[in-house]
């Protein structure tokens, strides 16, 4: 391992040079922050580009760290503050709506319990609410708004990684292996539980619904002691609507159980959803270690990141950056959980050599 | 001394769900914390076509403690029967913890399917923990048909509303001094399963109360504290209540006003 030295006349440069594979969110993320800073860069993706078979194709894109404090651990919130100004800054269209948390009639003290855990929110009546959200006018008295976050479509933001890769010279590899001085990233999310044992599956199922009779414009959350769901408006009256946490590591199967609680929730927060087509069903398993945290480990010559869970658009900028920040300059990255060698010294040692 | 469920005795009379935490992590911290005697697992949704929630039952199984699995979400007898199959093969234990639902918004047991279920899976083998209500009837009749432990709910599943029933569960106790008692369902706080094993009870089962709270780990330890708090109490037969003032120091021969 280690950046590849190339001796000039006007002295020894390092060439960083590394064979990412996989190119859902977080392989992407990674080549983007690599090539920009000078980095060489090969992408190996057997299925070419993003597509149906990553889990990234299928997610929600909420860029909201205060709302996934309420069940996730302080990093989440902290590093994902930083998402949307990266995403933004690599040709992502971000929507600068906020988000907002809504209750159903007898589940309304779930929304004092979600403020407890949360923070940078308002606390918002019904006059407010329908300021913000028109359809949802007469339906909710209480609601809570996180006005800091933002939301970006997925795929879009995915099109985006790759067209700005591309007009930098890396093109998505559907085969090869890497050369002996480029450094492995291995990024295929649950693909590599063959080589992270502690890597579990958490499945999830989502729908992508057309509701022209709605203009949602901000993510909602709608809070359930059972189903907490939310809905993502896409524009041009889609949404996406998800998504269960089952653990299991299963990657396909809708149950008709799954599909009749988001229905129901979705229709009981406004029936306008009763009437809407349902575009497309999706189900995937996120990659999560026992903590939900990602991880950037490096063995036998690999470089691993992985485990991102429910939060691949939300900390896979944090993630790229500390991998980059470990090639380039050897900072122990935040996500690290052994041994990382130190490449300053074995830049050194290699120089030496 | 401690009543033995099904011939095992449990090291800690604390039941904890593992459904609902924030993640695995968590979870495994809640049981290092409270050292709960028995670890309660749902197996139907965690059920693909190819057992691909095998990874957490994985997890399940390295905490060590005793597993309890259970058929929570089915609504009918054949259901719960099938998961009860499926919970012997993936866990290698005749515990089953039968749990058939007979309304939606109540999640309050369907006790015909439930004495229906438990004489079927007695007949087979299974040690079975029905979730019950605390009518006396249905508990004599689930005795009858080969349950050795009964598990009568608090109050509604997830509600928080601790013993709704005091009374209720008093008789079971009195009407039944040599069956393990569980309360199971509807506990909120750790006083209220205290006052549970005050009224002599001998394991409390619970699940949402610990998973939701801000500090999973945290709020399982002030269980397992106030359990054994009350488990004491009762061990030490406490006082009975009167009406009026006792003086604990004589006042004959006292000066007074």
């Amino acid at each position: 391992m280690g950046p590849f030295i190339i001796s000039t006349r006007f002295g020894v440069q390092m060439m960083i040079d590394v064979t990412i594979k996989g190119a859902g969110v977080l392989g992407l993320s990674i080549a983007t922050e690599i090539s920009v800073r000078g980095g060489k860069v090969t992408i190996i993706d057997p299925n070419g580009a993003p597509g149906p078979h990553g889990c990234s194709w299928w997610a929600g894109g909420m860029l909201a760290p205060f709302c996934e404090g309420e069940s996730a651990e302080e990093p989440v919130v902290r590093l994902g503050q930083d998402a949307i100004a990266w995403w933004e800054k690599n040709g992502a269209d971000i929507t600068y709506n906020g988000s907002m948390v809504i209750a159903l009639g007898r589940d309304i003290k779930e929304l004092a319990r979600f403020g407890r855990r949360t923070s940078n929110f308002e606390n918002i009546d019904a006059d407010k609410i329908t300021e913000l959200e028109p359809d949802l006018e007469g339906r909710y008295r209480k609601a809570l708004y996180f006005p800091s976050e933002a939301h970006l479509a997925p795929r879009q933001a995915l099109d985006a990684l790759v067209s700005q890769l591309k007009h930098n010279n890396i093109e998505i590899q559907t085969s090869g292996e890497a050369d002996a001085h480029s450094t492995i990233i291995d990024c295929r999310g649950l693909a590599a539980q063959d080589k992270l044992t502690d890597l579990r599956g958490v499945k999830g199922e989502m729908l992508i619904l057309h509701c022209p009779d709605l203009n949602l414009k901000r993510p909602i959350r709608l809070l359930h002691p059972r189903i907490p769901l939310y809905i993502v408006p896409r524009g041009d009256g889609i949404y996406m609507l998800g998504a269960t946490m089952i653990e299991a590591g299963e990657r396909s199967r809708i149950t008709a159980r799954s599909m009749l609680e988001m229905l129901t929730a979705a229709y009981a927060l406004h029936p306008s959803f009763g009437e809407a087509e349902i575009l497309e069903i999706g189900v995937d398993a996120r990659p999560a270690f026992n903590d939900n945290l990602p991880r950037i480990r490096y063995e036998g010559n690999t470089i691993y990141a992985n485990g991102l869970y429910r939060h691949g658009y939300l900390l896979a900028p944090s993630v790229a950056q500390q991998v980059a920040n470990y090639l380039f300059d050897g900072t122990r990255p935040e996500f690290s959980d052994g041994d990382m060698p130190n490449t300053k010294n074995e830049v050194h040692h290699d120089h030496c050599a | 001394m401690s009543k033995l469920f099904y011939d095992t005795e449990l090291k800690n009379p604390l039941m904890l769900g593992t459904a609902q935490y924030p993640s695995p992590s968590i979870l495994a911290d809640a049981f290092k914390m409270s050292g709960a005697g028995v670890a309660t697992v749902s197996l139907r949704r965690e059920s693909g076509a190819d057992r691909a929630g095998q990874e957490f039952w994985q997890l399940i199984k390295d905490l060590n403690v005793p597993v309890l699995p259970n058929t929570a979400g089915c609504y009918t007898v054949k259901e719960a029967v099938t998961t009860a199959h499926m919970a012997r093969e993936v866990f290698g234990t005749p515990w089953i913890k039968l749990e058939i639902i007979g309304h939606t918004d109540t999640l309050q047991p369907d006790v015909y399917g439930l004495v229906e279920g438990a004489r079927i899976l007695s007949e087979e083998g299974f040690q079975v923990f029905p979730y019950t209500t605390e009518d006396m009837v249905v508990a004599e009749r689930l005795l009858e048909v080969g349950c050795e432990v009964l598990m009568p709910w608090g109050a509604p599943i997830g509600s928080g509303l601790g013993l709704n029933n005091e009374h209720g569960l008093r008789m079971l106790r009195a009407h039944f001094p040599d069956v393990p008692l569980v309360v199971d369902a509807g506990i909120g706080l750790p006083s209220q399963a205290a006052h549970a094993m005050e009224l002599g009870y001998d394991a409390i089962l619970l699940n949402t109360a610990v998973a939701k709270a801000g500090d999973p780990p945290l709020m399982a330890k002030a269980f397992a504290d106030a359990i054994c708090a009350g488990k004491a109490a009762y061990d030490a037969d406490p006082m009975e209540p009167r009406d009026m003032a006792e003086p604990s120091t004589p006042v004959i021969g006292k000066a007074f006003l």
